[in-house]
């Protein structure tokens, strides 16, 4: 199962690069756009990544616009957590070079980047509203401020009400919902999002999909999207990226066809989107020689 | 109600056994003693009553011995296992010295410390948190190192401090660990403290329980036996409430969904 890095095995850098952008640049204009927050971009030069004897990441350069959401689909276990680990400045990768906003040292990019991890990891001890402003209490902000910080969002994204509820009494997809909150009101230029919803069932995954999907017309922040599902990716995401199995490579890269603020049963059942999602499949099942 | 039936019925049946051998003679018989020196549980019964004020003086100044080491050891243990917890190196250093002091016989250094420090308070602290500390630094240790690695990556992605990552994730998440190791170290400091006494002083339970076995009066002591179990007892379940109050999300349950 070892691949081999000779004859490249897609035009990972080639497809539709440039309409992807073009259509995301279209897009992202009319997002109401939070003036507190700057638009950073990512770029990532020849990564490479191994613990200890393991190669996880062979190499992979990415390029994310400011305020452009990327999708990364892939195998599980083919290091796209690792990925996002490394972008976000929590592990220093063995190979290569990752900028964020600029910015190349890990602590600096630690300060740019909000990740938001696969499982909600809310404090149980916390009510939902203190989870979510955790990152305005860490930076010195008073609880009541903090509280009156992230109201406007409990609001805004369908959580009224719920403010002082225990995380033990919310449903999965709540949880889910409030964990964004917790990353978005980190106040951080870029988000990473790990598999956002893949500990939920189909009909919320669906649900929180489209509520994503909003929250992220909404918010102008750099996007980098995780996911094993080439629907969630290509949805949500205005391009992605597929990788193959460890160790990671990029081997092909698709402009998702639409915008995603549509109702998204009407977007996912397009003729459009099916035939991308024919192509990221065809990609992700191209065995490496 | 229904959960205090098992119990209850135990105990009664068990009580009335011991009252029915007890009065027929059957345990003295068969251990080849005087009939006088097996107490029936109505005999106790009557020496609780009888020797009220006697027991109530006594136990008074056991709870004291027991509450005051018992703090003692809730301070030095929950800093010591702070320590440790924040400094590899120290953990690393004092984790056997930690595991040696429980080997200590206590039985053999009560005596001594009862030279160093006098008949008063002072050798019953000692003992007592010599006692307590082992649980408590123990388990409040692993409840902070047992925090899940995630939730510590995700306090630094949200910009917190060591200290902050301490206070909001660390620290509530050993609360409940530090609960079950006190709740052991209470129930044990009792034993301390009758240790602590029987090496010398002039009154606590254990004080009495040695005069009154001394003087054959079996009656009398098993009464302070009953005071000293209902001492630990009422310490535990006061724990347990706190525990409930304070500690509410219960071990592990950052894991449950």
């Amino acid at each position: 199962m070892r691949t081999t890095s000779e004859a490249p095995i897609a035009e990972p850098q080639s497809v539709n690069r440039s309409a992807g952008a073009e259509q995301r640049g279209a897009r992202s204009s009319p997002r109401s756009g939070d003036a507190t927050t700057p638009v950073a971009g990512v770029e990532v030069d020849g990564l490479g990544h191994s613990f200890g004897e393991l190669e996880v990441i062979e190499r992979v350069d990415l390029r994310v616009q400011p305020g452009e959401v990327l999708g990364v689909v892939g195998p599980s276990g083919c290091g796209k957590s690792t990925l996002l680990e490394l972008i976000s400045g929590l592990r220093e990768p063995t190979a290569g070079e990752i900028s964020v906003h600029g910015e190349v040292d890990s602590a600096a990019r630690l300060q740019s980047c909000a990740y938001m991890p696969q499982r909600d990891l809310l404090l149980p001890w916390l009510s939902a509203i203190d989870n979510a402003a955790l990152a305005l209490r860490n930076r010195g902000a008073s609880r009541s401020a903090s509280r009156r910080e992230a109201h406007p969002l409990f609001e805004r994204f369908g959580l009224a009400g719920f403010e002082r509820t225990r995380p033990a009494e919310l449903s999965g997809g709540m949880r889910q919902r409030i964990a964004f909150l917790r990353t978005l009101l980190a106040g951080k230029p870029v988000l990473l999002l790990d598999e956002p919803f893949a500990s939920l069932d189909a009909i919320t995954r669906a649900e929180m999909q489209e509520w994503l999907a909003e929250a992220l017309a909404a918010e102008s922040r750099t996007v980098i999207l995780v996911s094993h599902d080439v629907e969630e990716a290509l949805y949500l995401s205005d391009r992605v990226i597929v990788f193959g199995p460890r160790p990671t490579r990029a081997v092909g890269e698709l402009a998702a066809p639409a915008p995603r603020a549509r109702p998204r049963t009407e977007i996912v059942t397009s003729a459009e989107f099916t035939a991308a999602r024919e192509r990221a499949l065809e990609a992700l099942s191209r065995r490496p020689r | 109600m229904k959960r205090w039936l098992p119990p209850i019925v135990i105990v009664v049946v068990l009580l009335g056994l011991w009252q029915l051998a007890a009065s027929l003679d059957v345990i003295a018989n068969a251990l080849n003693i005087e009939p006088f020196l097996v107490p029936s549980p109505s005999e106790i019964a009557q020496s609780l009553w009888a020797d009220r004020s006697l027991l109530l003086d006594n136990g008074w100044v056991t709870l004291q011995e027991v509450l005051a080491g018992f703090a003692l050891s809730v301070v030095a243990g929950v800093a010591f296992a702070v320590v440790l917890h924040l400094s590899p190196m120290l953990r690393r250093a004092f984790y056997p010295l930690l595991i040696a002091s429980q080997t200590v016989p206590i039985v053999v250094i009560a005596p001594i410390l009862v030279v160093w420090l006098g008949f008063g308070i002072g050798p019953k602290l000692v003992i007592i948190a010599l006692i307590c500390f082992f649980p408590i630094t123990v388990n409040t240790l692993d409840g902070l190192r047992s925090v899940d690695p995630d939730l510590l990556k995700m306090m630094r992605t949200l910009d917190a401090s060591r200290m902050q990552t301490f206070r909001r994730v660390e620290g509530p998440s050993a609360l409940p660990y530090f609960f079950s190791g006190a709740k052991i170290a209470v129930a044990v400091a009792v034993i301390g403290a009758v240790f602590g006494e029987w090496a010398g002083s002039s009154s606590g339970l254990g004080h009495l329980i040695q005069q009154a076995s001394a003087q054959l009066q079996t009656a009398r002591t098993f009464a302070a036996v009953v005071v000293l179990s209902a001492l630990a007892i009422v310490l535990f379940g006061l724990l347990a409430v706190i525990e409930r109050r304070v500690a509410w999300w219960g071990p592990r349950s950052t894991r449950t969904p």
